[in-house]
């Protein structure tokens, strides 16, 4: 048996998650899952102002905190490199110089968008000239070749968030490619801990009121057997609820077909899956997808939202009238927007306008920053809560997935020196 | 009698691109056919209609005695792209237990 705890449910989640996760009981693999589909997006951003950044910045100063123990003892498994894992991995290696850092790479296909046949092509004809990154989805087994070099950090790019755990069973019990059934419990496992603590009572609508600690809660781990079975627990003594109830909402979270789960290992069959006191046995798998999803992001135009909150009494009446003056100055200015939208938040005591707009025109979204603030003086009476002062543009960096030939995508390791 | 999904049931929901998914989970397996019968694709699709632009799929995985809805343009573009505060559905599946539902006394047991 081997423990397998995620302590990153995103890039974001929290910062102490890791270290407890380390500190507090046993454990053999550390899983940390960086990336959203948002995520990929905001790293690209960044990359773009920044070519030495784009990936999770929080993770080089977390192994440099963890080196000491975790060396010899736990294995780490990230995500963080987002769309530079290269750049993540030198990065690791310079604040710990003491850990074996290996790194899996060529999942991104960026420079190669073009040589990556017709279908591809016409996938992505219609963005073509805004995409501004394009990853394949990387599977355990390169995770598993870069485990198998002795390191103990591996970092990659768009690893897919439930490989990241598949890849320690694969590794450890030395599973085939086509052992499709044990291969699909382990993402059944990866899956679930993927989120982090929304398998211990997190965001859980089954167990809220009554949660063991919030402040204290543990994330989760699988007690992993060669023959694919798991436990699902997390260490004593930490806050939140090991339950089937909550498992069961962790299960069903972000899927589509339940027969049909897809993923660069295997298709697994969430109707096969036998919970029990948290123990999940009997899943079955079939043949993985010949086709890769590949995660692309691409320049979609510019977008700024904006807030004013009203008083009663009346409150709604007050953001009604305030929402049409700012639509009438829209319109007088003739400010080109693909879309517009207004939101109320509160009740007729207090409430908040929330208006917002997009457009491919960044002068024209950055025109309308400037039509919020003037009710403050010119609107319904009580307008408050403008102290951020004009609202951000924002990019806005699209997500569009297509699909690829599993052929066309060449993982290699490296050994970061 | 009519109760609230949320007695007999408890959900999340989440995001993949400009879909949302909410799962539904009986809260004893006694009440699954209850779910089967009461909650159908048409009434998600309803309760969601004005912010719900596609069709709703409904997918059952009796071995844990759960639905998952599947919501098609339902989030005005999603993720970066949207203007919503919920741009990434997770408040469909708290909505959803508000969902008003006929039952026996038999079947609540």
């Amino acid at each position: 048996m081997i423990r397998i705890g995620n302590a990153q449910g995103f890039w974001g989640d929290w910062l102490e998650a890791p270290v407890r996760m380390v500190e507090q009981g046993p454990l053999d693999y550390l899983t940390l899952d960086y990336l959203a589909e948002v995520t990929m997006s905001i790293l690209q951003k960044q990359r773009k102002e920044d070519p030495a950044l784009g990936y999770a910045r929080d993770f080089p100063p977390l192994m440099a905190r963890l080196a000491a123990e975790i060396a010899g003892r736990v294995k780490v498994i990230a995500n963080a490199g987002g769309v530079n894992p290269l750049a993540c991995a030198r990065e690791v290696k310079r604040l710990a110089p003491g850990l074996k850092v290996a790194v899996v790479l060529g999942d991104d296909l960026m420079d190669r968008l073009d040589d990556l046949g017709d279908e591809f092509s016409e996938q992505i004809a219609a963005i073509r000239p805004q995409i501004l990154s394009a990853n394949a989805y990387i599977g355990a087994f390169p995770v598993a070749e870069a485990l198998a070099t002795g390191a103990d950090v591996v970092i990659g790019g768009r690893i897919a968030d439930a490989a990241l755990a598949l890849a320690a069973m694969v590794h450890e019990f030395g599973w085939a490619e086509d052992d499709w059934d044990r291969l699909a419990s382990g993402i059944v496992g990866g899956h679930i801990i993927e989120c982090g603590t929304q398998a211990t009572g997190g965001n859980c609508s089954a167990a809220w009121e009554t949660l063991p600690d919030p402040a204290n809660i543990g994330y989760p781990i699988l007690e992993a057997e060669p023959d694919g079975t798991f436990r699902v627990t997390k260490h004593s003594g930490t806050g939140g609820v090991i339950c089937d109830a909550c498992i069961k909402e962790q299960l069903v979270y972000e899927i589509q077909d339940p027969r049909q789960y897809f993923t660069p290992d295997v298709i697994a069959n969430f109707t096969t899956i036998t919970l029990k006191d948290a123990h999940v046995s009997g899943v079955k798998g079939q043949p993985r997808p010949q086709k890769l999803k590949v995660s692309i992001s691409y320049h979609a135009g510019w977008r700024s939202i904006g807030t004013i909150t009203f008083p009663g009494p009346q409150a709604r009446r007050r953001c009604e009238i305030a929402e049409a003056t700012v639509r009438e100055r829209i319109a007088q200015l003739r400010l080109p927007f693909d879309a517009m939208h207004a939101e109320y938040l509160g009740d007729d005591q207090l409430m908040q306008l929330r208006f917002g707009v997009r457009g491919k025109d960044r002068k024209a979204v950055d025109r309308f920053t400037r039509e919020m603030i003037p009710l403050v003086l010119s609107g319904p009476p009580g307008g408050t809560g403008y102290g951020e002062g004009r609202p951000a543009v924002r990019e806005i960096v699209a997500y569009a997935p297509a699909y690829l030939d599993r052929d066309q995508v060449k993982t290699r390791v490296e050994v970061v020196a | 009698m009519k109760i609230t999904l949320e007695r007999i049931a408890h959900t999340r929901s989440g995001d993949k691109g400009d879909l949302s998914n909410i799962g539904v989970i009986a809260r004893d397996p006694r009440y699954y056919p209850v779910l089967l019968r009461e909650v159908t694709a048409e009434r998600v699709k309803h309760y969601f209609s004005d912010l719900v632009h596609g069709p709703v799929t409904r997918y059952e995985l009796p071995n844990v005695a759960a639905l998952n809805f599947v919501l098609e343009e339902a989030l005005d573009g999603g993720g970066t792209v949207s203007l919503r505060l919920d741009a990434q559905g997770k408040i469909f599946g708290s909505q959803l237990l508000g969902l008003e539902i006929e039952v026996t006394e038999d079947e609540l047991g």
